[in-house]
C-alpha cells in the first residue's frame, strides 16, 4: 500500500455565534487518513461537518483543535510564507461552478493567474500554452480561453474548475460537491473526467458529497459523517454491502433506486425526526434520539469509533 | 378512471434578447383522478413550465401560453378570466414548490398562511378554520399545532416547511396537487420522509398528483406513469414500469445509463450522455435530441411525433425506437 498523504487528527472545530453561551460544534473530533493516490468519499446530510473538514484541510478555517497532517507537515502550525507553499499542493473544487468563477474575467485570465501568482510559470507565452493545455486536459478546446464563464454550460464550467485546480499541480484535491448542481447527464461526464485525471496524474481526492450512489462509484474508503462526527469508515464495498451504524443502513435505505419493481419489494427505514441542531447536540450517541435500535445507554456514553474488522470502523456500541 | 387534467398540444414561449425560447413546444399529457403522474427531466426541459402554465402562472410579458388546451375536470383552464382563475388555484389545484423557504411569507405566521385559504376560498370563520389548520399540522406530522401555528417559517426547518407547504396544499381539499421538486431541496433521510408522507395523504385523501422532478429514481417508487421531457417536448411516455424496464428513447435509455446504481454491481466507468443540453434559443431542426444520440439516423432531421411503441401505453418520439426494444427472452 502507498504511503499515507493526509492524516486527520482529532480535528475539532466550533463556531462561535452571538447571543448563544455555547459553540456550533460543527467537526467535533474527527479523524482518518488518506494514502496517495487514494479517493475518500466523505457523506452525511447538509449540517453534519463534511464542508467544513474539507475547509479545515485547506486551511481556509483554521481548526479549533486537532491536527492535518500533509505530506508530513502539520498545518495547523503554518503561517504566511510556508502555508502558501502548501495550499498549491492541495486545491479544491467547488460545488457551484456558477459563482465559484469571476464572471469579469475570461476562461484564460481565470487560469493564468494562479499560474502567475504562485510564480509557476513567469513567462506570458508559456502561461498561454499551459492554459491551452489544462483546458485540452479537462476536455474543452483552446478557444474556449476567451470566452466568459457566462458563456459556457454548467457542465463547461465545471471543467473550467477543475483545470483551475490542476493548475497548481497537486497531490490532493477536495471535491466538495463536485457535480451536485450538474444535470443528470453532465454528472457522469464530470465524474469519468475525475477518474480520468487521478489515473493519469496520480491525484488523491477527498470525495465530499452527499448522493450514496455517486460517493460508491468513485470511492475507494468512504467516511460516514453525522453531527459533527465520523460514524462509520471503511472500504467502499463493506459500507455498502455490510454497513455497521443505524445511521448509514438508514442512509442506503432511503437512496431511490431508478426501478419500480425493485422498489417495491424494497423495505425502507424512515427515520424519525430530524437532524438536531449542532448548537445543543444530544448527550451520548448524537444520533441515538433518531436511531431505531438505540437503548438507554446509548443516551449515557459516547461511543467511540472502533474498529469492529480490519479495517472497519463504526462509532456504535451495539454494532 | 375519469380524467382529471388533460394539457392538449401546449406551447408557452419566452421573449428574450436572445431570441424566442419554446419553453413548452407542443406537449400533451393526462391526469386521472386520484393517480400520480411524473413528469422528468434536466433544467431547461420546460417541466416546471408545464406546470406553471396549467397554474397560469407563467410570467409575462416575456412569458405566454402561445397556444393549446388545459382541460381541467373539462372546462378550459385558458379561457377562464382571472377571477374565475383564481377560484381554482389553491381550491381545486394546489402547488407544492422546490424552495420551501422562499415561498412562504416569511412575515406572516404559520397559523396564518394556513387559515388565509380556507377563510377566501371555503369562507371559513376564523375559529374554524383554525381548528382545521391544527388538523391540517397534525396530518402532516407536526406535532404541538397549537404552539406551531404561531410561529414563522424561519422557526421551522427544511423539512417541516415541507410539511408546511403540503398542509397549505391540502387544505381546500383540492382535487389535484402539482408538485415542482418537492424534495430536492431536502436531505436525503428527510426526502424519504417527505415523499411517503405525501403517498399516504394522496392514497387517503384520493388526491392526483403530477410531481415534476429531474431524479428518475424519485419517480420509481411514486409514480404510477411517467413522462419525459427533453428540449420542451415530451420524447417517451409509459408506466412507470414501462420506462424502466424497456426505455424505448435514447434519451431516456442514456439518462438510466448514466447514473451510479447502488443495486447494481459497481462499474469500471459511467456511460454519460455526450456533448450538452441544447440551447433552446438554437435548437436544431428534427429532434433535438440527435447532436447528442448513438442512435441518429438521417431520418432524425424531420420531428418524430410520440407515438405507441409497444404493447400498453407506452409511447415514444424516436424514429428508431423499435431498435431499443428489449429481444423478449426466449
Amino acid at each position: 500500500m502507498s504511503e499515507v498523504l493526509l492524516e486527520v487528527n482529532n480535528l475539532v472545530k466550533h463556531f462561535h455565534i452571538r447571543g448563544h453561551a455555547t459553540p456550533v460544534r460543527a467537526v467535533d473530533g474527527v479523524s482518518f487518513t488518506i494514502r496517495r493516490g487514494e479517493t475518500l468519499g466523505l457523506v452525511g446530510e447538509s449540517g453534519c461537518g463534511k464542508t467544513t473538514t474539507g475547509r479545515c484541510i485547506l486551511q481556509l478555517e483554521r481548526p479549533t483543535s486537532g491536527r492535518i497532517m500533509f505530506e508530513g507537515v502539520d498545518l495547523t502550525t503554518l503561517e504566511h510564507q510556508a502555508l502558501r507553499a502548501v495550499r498549491r499542493r492541495v486545491q479544491v473544487i467547488f460545488q457551484d461552478p456558477y459563482s465559484s468563477l469571476n464572471p469579469r474575467m475570461t476562461i484564460g485570465q481565470i487560469l493564468a493567474e494562479p499560474l502567475e501568482v504562485h510564480g509557476i510559470v513567469r513567462e506570458k507565452a508559456a502561461r498561454a500554452e499551459r492554459v491551452r493545455e489544462l483546458l485540452t486536459q479537462v476536455g474543452l478546446l483552446p478557444q474556449h480561453a476567451r470566452r466568459y464563464p457566462h458563456q459556457l454550460s454548467g457542465g463547461q464550467r465545471q471543467r473550467v474548475g477543475i483545470a483551475r485546480a490542476l493548475a497548481m499541480e497537486p497531490s490532493l484535491i477536495v471535491c466538495d460537491e463536485p457535480v451536485s448542481a450538474l444535470d443528470v447527464s453532465i454528472q457522469a461526464q464530470i465524474i469519468n473526467l475525475l477518474e480520468d485525471l487521478q489515473e493519469r496524474l496520480g491525484l488523491t481526492y477527498l470525495f465530499i458529497a452527499h448522493d450514496l450512489s455517486v460517493v460508491r462509484h468513485i470511492s475507494d474508503r468512504v467516511a460516514v459523517m453525522y453531527l459533527g462526527k465520523v460514524v462509520e469508515i471503511t472500504d467502499r464495498q463493506r459500507l455498502y454491502e455490510e454497513p455497521l451504524h443505524p445511521y448509514t443502513r438508514a442512509l442506503l435505505s432511503a437512496v431511490p433506486i431508478p426501478d419500480p419493481a425493485l422498489e417495491a419489494r424494497r423495505e425502507r427505514t424512515v427515520l424519525r425526526g430530524e437532524v438536531p441542531s449542532p448548537l445543543n447536540p444530544p448527550g451520548g450517541c448524537v444520533f441515538h434520539p433518531r436511531c431505531p435500535i438505540a437503548v438507554d445507554r446509548c443516551a449515557a456514553a459516547v461511543p467511540q469509533l472502533r474498529e469492529i474488522k480490519a479495517g472497519h470502523l463504526t462509532a456504535c456500541d451495539l454494532a | 378512471m375519469a380524467k382529471l387534467l388533460q394539457v392538449q398540444n401546449l406551447h408557452t414561449q419566452f421573449m428574450t434578447s436572445a431570441g424566442v425560447v419554446r419553453a413548452v413546444d407542443g406537449v400533451s399529457y393526462d391526469v386521472e383522478e386520484g393517480e400520480t403522474v411524473a413528469l422528468v427531466g434536466e433544467s431547461g426541459c420546460g417541466k416546471s413550465v408545464s406546470a406553471l402554465s396549467v397554474m397560469r402562472l407563467v410570467a409575462e410579458p416575456a412569458g405566454r401560453i402561445v397556444s393549446g388546451k388545459i382541460l381541467f375536470k373539462g372546462r378550459d383552464l385558458l379561457k377562464l378570466s382571472e377571477v374565475e382563475m383564481r377560484s381554482v388555484r389553491g381550491r381545486e389545484i394546489a402547488m407544492v414548490f422546490q424552495e420551501p423557504m422562499t415561498s412562504l411569507n416569511p412575515v406572516l405566521t404559520i397559523g396564518r398562511q394556513l387559515t388565509e385559504g380556507l377563510e377566501i376560498h371555503l369562507g371559513m370563520q376564523p375559529a374554524a378554520a383554525k381548528a382545521r389548520a391544527m388538523e391540517l399540522l397534525g396530518m402532516v406530522g407536526i406535532s404541538d399545532a397549537e404552539r406551531r401555528l404561531a410561529q414563522y417559517p424561519h422557526h421551522f426547518s427544511g423539512g417541516m416547511r415541507q410539511r408546511m407547504m403540503i398542509a397549505m396544499a391540502l387544505a381546500c381539499n383540492p382535487s389535484l396537487i402539482l408538485a415542482d421538486e418537492p424534495t430536492t431541496a431536502l436531505d436525503v433521510t428527510i426526502q424519504a420522509q417527505i415523499l411517503e408522507l405525501m403517498r399516504d395523504l394522496s392514497r387517503r385523501l384520493g388526491v392526483a398528483m403530477l410531481i415534476i422532478t429531474h431524479n428518475l429514481g424519485v419517480v420509481a417508487r411514486y409514480a404510477d406513469r411517467v413522462n419525459v421531457m427533453y428540449a420542451g417536448r415530451i420524447i417517451e411516455r409509459g408506466t412507470a414500469a414501462e420506462i424502466y424496464a424497456n426505455p424505448r428513447h435514447p434519451y431516456t435509455l442514456g439518462l438510466l445509463r448514466s447514473v451510479p446504481r447502488l443495486d447494481e454491481p459497481m462499474r469500471a466507468k459511467l456511460d454519460p450522455i455526450e456533448g450538452q443540453p441544447p440551447d433552446l434559443t438554437r435548437l436544431p431542426t428534427g429532434c433535438a435530441f440527435t447532436p447528442r444520440c448513438t442512435y441518429r439516423v438521417e431520418r432524425c432531421s424531420e420531428t418524430p411525433a410520440l407515438e405507441a411503441c409497444g404493447d400498453g401505453q407506452h409511447m415514444s418520439a424516436c424514429w428508431e425506437s423499435t431498435r431499443l426494444a428489449k429481444k423478449v427472452a426466449a
